[in-house]
């Protein structure tokens, strides 16, 4: 019987490359994933009420419950921006990021790992997600990957700065130029849609940093839907939503959400699992609820 | 009158009578406009959470032109990619920015700078049309 890992392999084409489905059967069916796995969550937007998700309650504890239901459990978890929706109100934004941070305390991982995104962050400049997750950006390293999360919304214009910039300057001058490096960020780094505002307006600064590295893949959020490109070698996979999903970037006018399908409830949203090897990584995309 | 209304007025206004003919009467009627010396037209764009006004901005090729930027109540950002102009937008001062469009067509533009929760609606359209 073909193991998972072997499974994935056979329908993704090469390294780095991308299998998209929903594998729940297949997760309970074999026990190896290479040698670990994360999962990637996005976009919560806790607090969001709209037309766009009439389910903006239960979303998130859906996906939870999903998390919670793999067969094996991920190494860690990182949630990349936009936990919760914007407020003007400072005791709101509180009272969303402590709902939201609660409610994920209810997944059965104990390393849970959160980079903010523009609605966490840009109206005070990160202090209240400061406050309940601690630091915007940093790195760490988990079985000889090095993992670096960017900060690229607390400053209201999109910009990493070059406090930031430098900081990862420093940072990589400690890895070999062959070694595995994953970067997560909110925005796309480079210019994926700017009249949509889906940039980062100092993020070739970031790429120009990590271009030497030869190994190099970025994981981010904010445009609500999978989106893979590259730049240079670097290839940049953009998750899902747990909200609503968008339309195709810079398809139309306005990046308005696309409607709710009653027949079709969370068509759009999910979550990710990444199984990372010495040689490649392979993306599994899940559904909010089991089909 | 109300930015949105004017957007959607132009949407009907272009389907109704092409694009060229009603955006040449609506260039003829912009209110916001005014030349100075005959040679450059000021027009007059106010940004405010979450919209500019006006939303539609009417233009002739090689027309020489200053927006004059004014935010009301937050540092908006204004970005017009495809001619590869952006500002900051303090509150209270005037911000003019100089261009001469080279190219016909409908441009997007949009506060680049994260405002709250009505920020990804705030966009206008640049109408750029044939020179007289």
């Amino acid at each position: 019987m073909i193991d998972r890992r072997g499974f994935l392999k056979l329908s993704a084409v090469g390294g780095g490359a991308v299998f998209l489905s929903g594998l729940y059967g297949i997760a309970q069916a074999a026990p190896d994933v290479g040698d670990f796995y994360f999962v990637q969550l996005s976009d919560c937007h806790w607090g969001y009420r709209g037309e766009a998700n009439p389910e903006s309650q239960n979303t998130l504890r859906k996906a939870i419950v999903s998390v919670n239901a793999l067969a094996l459990r991920p190494d860690f978890i990182i949630f990349t921006g936009d936990l919760t929706h914007t407020t003007d109100d400072p005791k709101e934004r509180r009272q969303r990021m402590a709902m939201f941070k609660d409610i994920v305390s209810e997944l059965n991982v104990k390393d849970v790992r959160f980079i903010p995104g523009e609605h966490d962050a840009a109206l005070d400049a990160g202090a209240a997600f400061k406050e309940y997750f601690g630091a915007t950006y940093y790195s760490f390293d988990h079985k000889g990957v090095h993992f670096i999360a960017l900060d690229n919304v607390s400053d209201a214009g999109a910009r990493l700065g070059e406090v930031q910039l430098q900081w990862l300057q420093q940072d990589l001058a400690q890895q070999s130029k062959d070694a595995k490096i994953i970067v997560f960020t909110h925005r796309p780094l480079f210019d994926l849609a700017p009249k949509w505002d889906w940039a980062t307006r100092d993020g070739n600064e970031a790429i120009d940093l990590l271009m030497p590295y030869t190994n190099v893949t970025v994981f981010y959020g904010h445009i609500h839907q999978q989106h893979h490109q590259m730049t240079g070698h670097i290839t940049h996979h953009a998750a899902k939503s747990l909200i609503f999903p968008l339309p195709a970037p810079g398809s139309q006018d306005k990046r308005t959400p696309l409607p709710w399908d009653a027949a079709q409830p969370f068509l759009g949203l999910g979550f990710r699992e990444v199984e990372e090897s010495i040689n490649d990584n392979i993306i599994v995309e899940f559904p909010v609820v089991k089909a | 009158m109300n930015p949105i209304k004017r957007a959607s007025l132009a949407k009907i206004g272009m389907s109704l009578f092409g694009v060229t003919g009603f955006s040449s009467m609506l260039y003829a009627a912009n209110k916001h406009a005014k030349n100075i010396d005959g040679q450059r037209r000021v027009i007059q764009i106010e940004a405010r959470k979450f919209a500019f006004s006006p939303a539609v901005i009417i233009v002739r090729k090689g027309e020489k032109v200053t927006l004059a930027l004014k935010a009301m109540d937050f540092t908006h950002g204004f970005q017009l990619p495809d001619f590869k102009l952006r500002r900051d937008l303090v509150p209270g001062q005037v911000v003019n920015v100089d261009f001469s469009p080279d190219h016909e067509g409908e441009f997007d533009f949009l506060c680049d700078n994260f405002c709250g929760s009505g920020h990804e609606n705030m966009s206008g359209k640049l109408i750029v049309i044939a020179a007289a």
